[in-house]
């Protein structure tokens, strides 16, 4: 069997577009994400009981169901609500809510563990649970989160090849419309897994070293 | 009979009155029917075997620990809640009234619980900012006037990693001073610390007391026992044995386990 490099040549630059198209997708739903990972997590930590029971069933929801669902759920659900958001758009919402429930689970967790003395300090000077989770435990939790975090972005990253299914012309959908019109399955889907690849070693490195420079207590 | 580092009793005006505190764990009493009071301006120390409930008490009165039964009244309001205005049902405080409360006292840990995230003047300008509103610069301004009171005006860009035990303790002793508590309770706290460092937590403590500051200490200290406090309140078993001025209760114990306490305390 022979490679045909003319291919692989003509598919290189290809490619590096429809990364691109997975890192801004990446980016775009890492921060909704986080952002919404937070927001879900505090309500767990410090909510009403019934928000902390919905956040529960959200993140079990999450969790329990296969993601390549979910995007379908998403891409087909919104048009039914009256909202066509195309599939761009669906499949960043649909990442993004996903790992919103991940990440509910991490902050969960990390702020939880901080020992109870924190607590019980803020408490004897007159703190209310929002501002103690705000300004003692969820600072403290930063560090001890960022493990987490960071596998949790590049999995994001990776999860980003799922939305081929609805036709995002992101990196892996990219590949198949060039094994489409050229065949050549093994060489494009090989350098497929070298773009992914990449891409992950470089977050990995600077995720490292953000976690070096966190403070230490 | 008044040691040269006591003030003179003031006029006792209760300030802080517990009557008949009962606290269960489970199926264990921790606190059975304890009741006291201290006047305003009032050094008292709490001593007792462990496990005797002299940590529980101070719980209890900031509501780190909610009482099984009992009263707690600080300056005449009830702490904790109100009677329902039929007189017969107890409605407990909302957070927001419990948070209200709890400043009104001030704590301090046996292992000091600082912010480690925060630098020592932060740690003290925290509560101020968050919770009595004040600007940040103000905060700021009175938590610095707060750690020189302490001795530490050097170390307030420090954090709390970066300071020995003594000078965290008496960092968390600036914190809760900087609420303008109306009284302090003191948790053991010197007995996570190295022996040498012990003095000057107590010598902040001891200068604390002779300012006029209520204080309610816990602590197997007891020479700071016979020096500082007012009164000394001798627990076992969930139950106060017996209390009275230190020179009458060091001196002349009433009970047999007083005496049998003391007698070991003396011997370390």
């Amino acid at each position: 069997m022979s490679i045909d490099w003319a291919v692989v040549a003509m598919a290189i630059p290809l490619l590096a577009q429809g990364a691109l198209t997975s890192l801004r997708i990446a980016a775009l739903a890492g921060l909704l994400g986080l952002a919404g990972g937070v927001a879900l997590g505090l309500i767990a930590l410090g909510g009403f009981t019934p928000a902390r029971l919905a956040v529960r069933a959200y993140v079990d929801f999450i969790r329990g169901t296969p993601l390549l669902i979910q995007i379908f759920i998403v891409f087909f659900g919104l048009p039914m609500l009256g909202w066509r958001p195309g599939e761009y758009l669906s499949g960043v919402i649909a990442l993004s809510l996903n790992s919103a429930g991940y990440i509910a689970e991490i902050v969960r967790g990390a702020v939880g563990s901080i020992e109870r003395g924190q607590t019980e300090a803020a408490q004897s000077i007159g703190l209310t649970r929002g501002k103690i989770l705000l300004h003692v435990l969820l600072p403290q939790a930063i560090r001890p989160m960022t493990p987490a975090l960071t596998n949790d972005l590049i999995t994001l990253v990776k999860n980003t090849s799922l939305l081929s299914v609805i036709s995002v012309y992101e990196l892996t959908r990219s590949g198949q419309a060039i094994i489409a019109s050229h065949f050549a399955p093994l060489e494009i889907f090989a350098l497929l897994a070298l773009y992914y690849y990449l891409i992950i070693s470089v977050l990995a490195y600077i995720s490292r070293l953000i976690e070096r420079k966190l403070p230490a207590w | 009979m008044v040691g040269p580092e006591r003030s003179s009793l003031p006029a006792p005006a209760p300030l802080l009155s517990i009557r008949n505190l009962c606290k269960r764990f489970g199926d264990r009493m921790v606190l059975k029917d304890v009741s006291f009071e201290i006047g305003a301006g009032e050094a008292v120390v709490l001593i007792g075997p462990s496990g005797s409930g002299k940590t529980t008490v101070l719980r209890c009165l900031n509501q780190l620990e909610t009482p099984t039964s009992g009263t707690i009244t600080l300056a005449g309001d009830v702490i904790g809640g109100n009677l329902a205005p039929d007189g017969t049902r107890w409605k407990p405080f909302g957070e927001a009234d419990i948070a209200g409360q709890r400043r009104r006292f001030g704590f301090v840990f046996q292992r000091f619980n600082l912010f480690p995230h925060l630098s020592a003047l932060q740690n003290v300008a925290l509560g101020p900012r968050l919770t009595l509103g004040l600007p940040k610069a103000t905060a700021e301004a009175r938590a610095a006037a707060h750690l020189e009171r302490v001795r530490l005006a050097d170390h307030r860009d420090k954090r709390p990693g970066q300071l020995s035990g003594g000078q965290q303790q008496r960092v968390a002793i600036a914190r809760a001073l900087a609420m303008e508590p109306e009284l302090i309770l003191f948790d053991e706290p010197t007995s996570a610390l190295d022996p040498e460092l012990v003095h000057e937590v107590l010598d902040v403590m001891r200068a604390l007391a002779r300012d006029g500051m209520t204080m309610i200490v816990v602590t197997h200290e007891m020479s700071f026992a016979r020096q500082v406090a007012h009164r000394v309140v001798f627990m076992a078993d969930g139950a106060i044995v017996e209390q009275g001025a230190p020179d009458a209760l060091f001196t002349a114990p009433q009970h047999e386990t007083t005496r049998r306490f003391l007698a070991h305390v003396r011997n370390r």
